[in-house]
């Protein structure tokens, strides 16, 4: 069930984003039931932070997960770049979920500085997992150039919309070596179970959770859809038929 | 001398650090960065670094975010 990204193993392969969440007890709470290993976290202004900064890396200390400090609100490959090394400075870790935003309406990244952005960070000596678009084709350049994963969105971070092209997961799955982890859009637990099922190796969310009216019971829900998705992947699902086929033998049917 | 740390208007002693800076806006250093006028300043260049007037200085630690 072990989920390995740059020659780091993780128990689980779900990743909790911890954005969202009403209060620092409802997310320790999905972090538990979530089961994960790995929380993304952003860096902002101390002042504003307050009630949140040393409270929130307190809890993820005690909760013994790793961190992932993300670029969320950059649009800039340049801008990312920065605050990739002030979380490097900040959290002692060189891991880094790159996100460069394409624009405010659609949070969807933009390609162009991503990768400009990948290469930079990646010579830098950055463990880079980007937020990349349901592309193949960039999927496939952020790893040429070096990234320890890829994280193609579902459907706009937020919009709980699912996955809107599935069968791209499946292309990126097939177009890349390196760990696909479905990042943004996932609504529920069966997306995340159909996230596993098109072959990726680990789902990444926040909102899901952290916005629904139960974050510790979806967390849990999340757990076991990972798991089941993962499972059903690997085990070969039976080929789609238009018409019934018996599991019951008509052999040695009574005459009645 | 004038300084704009995380975006207000501050006055400290001339010839500050940016360790001092620090301090100002938190008793925190663990899970802290800064960057002034735009570039980082690694950690253990604060209590050498010294501000200038007019120095725009930026102190950033953890959210939540996804």
């Amino acid at each position: 069930m072990s989920l390995t990204i740059a020659g780091e193993s993780f128990g689980s392969r779900l990743i909790l984003g911890t954005g969202g969440a009403s209060s620092l007890a409802a997310l320790e709470e999905a972090i538990t039931a979530s089961g994960t290993e790995l929380v993304t976290v952003a860096l902002r202004r101390i002042d504003t932070a307050a009630t949140m900064g040393g409270g929130l890396l307190d809890l993820l200390g005690r909760c013994g997960v790793r961190l992932l400090p993300n670029t969320a609100g950059c649009y800039t490959a340049t801008e990312a770049v920065k605050v990739a090394h002030l979380a490097r400075d900040a959290f002692e870790t060189s891991w880094v979920k790159l996100e460069v935003i394409g624009d405010e309406r659609t949070l969807l990244p933009d390609g162009v500085e991503l990768i400009r952005a990948a290469e930079e960070l990646v010579s830098d000596g950055f463990t880079v997992l980007p937020y990349t678009t349901d592309d193949p084709i960039l999927a496939r350049r952020l790893a040429d150039v070096g990234c320890a994963a890829v994280m193609p969105a579902g459907a706009p971070i937020g919009s709980g919309l699912g996955i809107t092209n599935p069968h791209h997961i499946t292309l990126i799955r097939q177009s890349v070596e390196v760990p696909v982890i479905l990042d943004a859009g996932i609504g529920t637990a069966s997306d995340a179970a159909l996230a596993m099922e098109l072959g990726c190796d680990g789902v990444l969310l926040a909102s899901a959770v952290t916005r629904a009216a139960d974050p510790g019971r979806m967390a849990a829900a999340m757990r076991h859809a990972v798991e089941a998705g993962w499972l059903a992947a690997g085990a070969g699902r039976i080929p789609r038929r238009f018409h019934a086929l018996a599991s019951t033998p008509d052999e040695g049917r009574p005459d009645l | 001398m004038n300084v704009v740390l995380n975006g207000t208007a501050h006055v400290l002693p001339d010839g500050a650090t940016v360790a001092e800076a620090v301090a100002v806006a938190t008793d925190r250093t663990r899970g802290v960065a800064v960057a002034v006028n735009g570039e980082v300043v690694p950690r253990t260049g604060w209590p050498g670094a010294v501000l200038r007037d007019g120095d725009q200085i930026e102190v950033l630690t953890a959210a939540q975010g996804g």
